[in-house]
């Protein structure tokens, strides 16, 4: 395995299939702040899935709905193991909620969302190509209308 | 059916059936008097920005079926324009009525609105986004006056990129296997994502910017108003303007029996020359604003069912 480049971790959450640009995007997704664990991010390794790819380990730290939910959308290769003792437990490719609250912003700057406190809420309407529907607005928004909050 | 406690935001909530079984309500809401119905029930009329037709014909809907009416035509006169949040205004005025009915500047206000809200809302207008009330009313002239909404050819003419009513329509008209041709100036086509749509749902449309290319194949003829802002100069705009106006001389490119819609008012895009014949419907659907309302109304406050 080639995976064998970057250190193993005894515990925790390993994301791969991340497509090289994108290694940095997913991490900085993540909520690493006070993890006292490894973290490391290894990318341009070879990838017969997706060129190039990225790697990114992350010791004692299971992820949030939340931040499965932002890579979902961002990097829709991606799979998530968990690993336990040096082994991993289980592996899943990400996969987008029918519903996706609070992440992302409404794109459209009349939105009630973007006057208000609000907490946003999208409808899956489609998943590829990715199309999200507003559920205030009801505007849609393509992959490239997105982003985060 | 139990509509008790529905708020009505945006006609996407509707299924085919609930959708139908409304306007067979307006139906019954216009052959009878029902004085008492809504005796003792409040509505309160929260516009935040002005619609005094819309505002009107609410009021005359609850006042036919003896509901009483309090409200604000301009929220600028009130505290509410002072910072407060809008859930905290619907709080407020939840407290002095038994259903509110709200317009907002702002797309989505609506549908914020009922999620603070124990008690109904009705959308009279989120901005660009939805006005529900005036689909069920477009819905209901079609269906009284082409006694069907199956099957039917409809047309949609003018601005259909930023035509809420239009948007509205098209979906609920996909419900029923209308074919539609929409159409309009290349920059005020329809939006890609509603067209994207109707292609999942396996609806026919076609898009035309040449009215009398298809006007001999519709059943239904959707006119809007074309606004001048959108155009970036004025001969452009009166080239549009020119191309898509109605008058007594397209009435030799139809089917006898079109009927002629339009949300008004109107600017020149109809010339007052059709108002009298019998293809023209669209003072009648103005009408059709109170028994439809009538109905959503009487359905939101459980006193039909
Ligand atoms: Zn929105």
């Amino acid at each position: 395995m080639k995976e064998l480049k970057i250190s193993a971790i005894e515990n925790g959450t390993v994301i791969d299939h991340v497509p090289a640009e994108k290694a940095f995007d997913v991490a900085d997704i993540l909520d690493l702040d006070g993890i006292e664990n490894i973290i490391s991010i290894a990318t341009n390794l070879k990838s017969k899935k997706v060129g190039k790819k990225g790697i990114i380990k992350i010791g004692g730290k299971i992820l949030s709905k939340e931040e499965t939910d932002k890579i979902a959308i961002i990097v829709p290769t991606a799979t998530i193991n968990i690993i336990k003792n040096y082994r991993v437990i289980s592996k899943a490719k990400v996969r987008l909620p029918e519903r996706i609250e609070k992440i992302v912003k409404c794109f459209n700057p009349n939105c009630i969302t973007n006057k208000e406190n609000v907490v946003t809420k999208f409808m899956v309407i489609k998943e590829n190509p990715l199309r999200l529907r507003c559920e205030y607005c009801e505007r849609v928004m393509k992959r490239g209308d997105i982003r985060l909050i | 059916m139990d509509f008790k406690g529905r708020d009505i935001i945006s006609i996407r909530d509707f299924k085919k059936d609930e959708i139908l079984y409304v306007l067979r309500m307006a139906k019954g809401m216009e052959e009878k008097k029902l004085p008492e119905l809504l005796k003792g029930k409040v509505l309160a009329t929260l516009f935040f920005e002005p619609s005094t037709r819309t505002r009107l014909s609410f009021e005359s809907a609850m006042s036919k079926l003896g509901g009483k009416v309090i409200g604000f035509a301009d929220t600028s006169i009130t505290s509410i324009s002072k910072g407060e949040s809008l859930s905290d205004t619907i709080r407020i005025v939840e407290g002095y009525s038994d259903a509110i009915v709200m317009r907002h500047p702002v797309e989505g206000a609506a549908r914020l609105a009922a999620e603070a809200a124990s008690i109904p809302i009705i959308n009279g207008g989120d901005g660009s986004n939805q006005h529900p009330t005036q689909t069920f009313l477009d819905l209901y002239t079609i269906l009284k006056t082409k006694k069907t909404l199956n099957n039917l050819h409809i047309g949609f003419l003018g601005d259909l990129k930023y035509g809420r009513t239009v948007h509205s329509l098209v979906d609920a008209m996909s419900h029923f296997n209308a074919r539609m041709y929409f159409i309009s100036p290349e920059s005020l086509r329809m939006p890609e994502d509603l067209l994207e749509e109707l292609k999942a749902k396996g609806i026919k449309f076609v898009e035309e910017t040449d009215l009398l290319k298809v006007s001999g194949s519709l059943d239904v003829l959707y006119n809007t108003r074309i606004q001048k802002e959108r155009f970036p100069d004025e001969l452009e705009y009166k080239k549009v303007k020119g191309a898509y106006r109605l008058d007594k001389g397209f009435l030799s490119h139809i089917k006898p029996d079109l009927k002629i819609l339009h949300p008004l008012p109107r600017v020149d895009e109809l010339s007052p020359e059709l108002d009298s014949t019998p293809n023209a419907v669209y003072f009648e659907q103005a009408k059709n604003g109170i028994p439809v309302r009538e109905a959503l109304l009487a359905l939101v406050l459980g006193a039909v069912k």
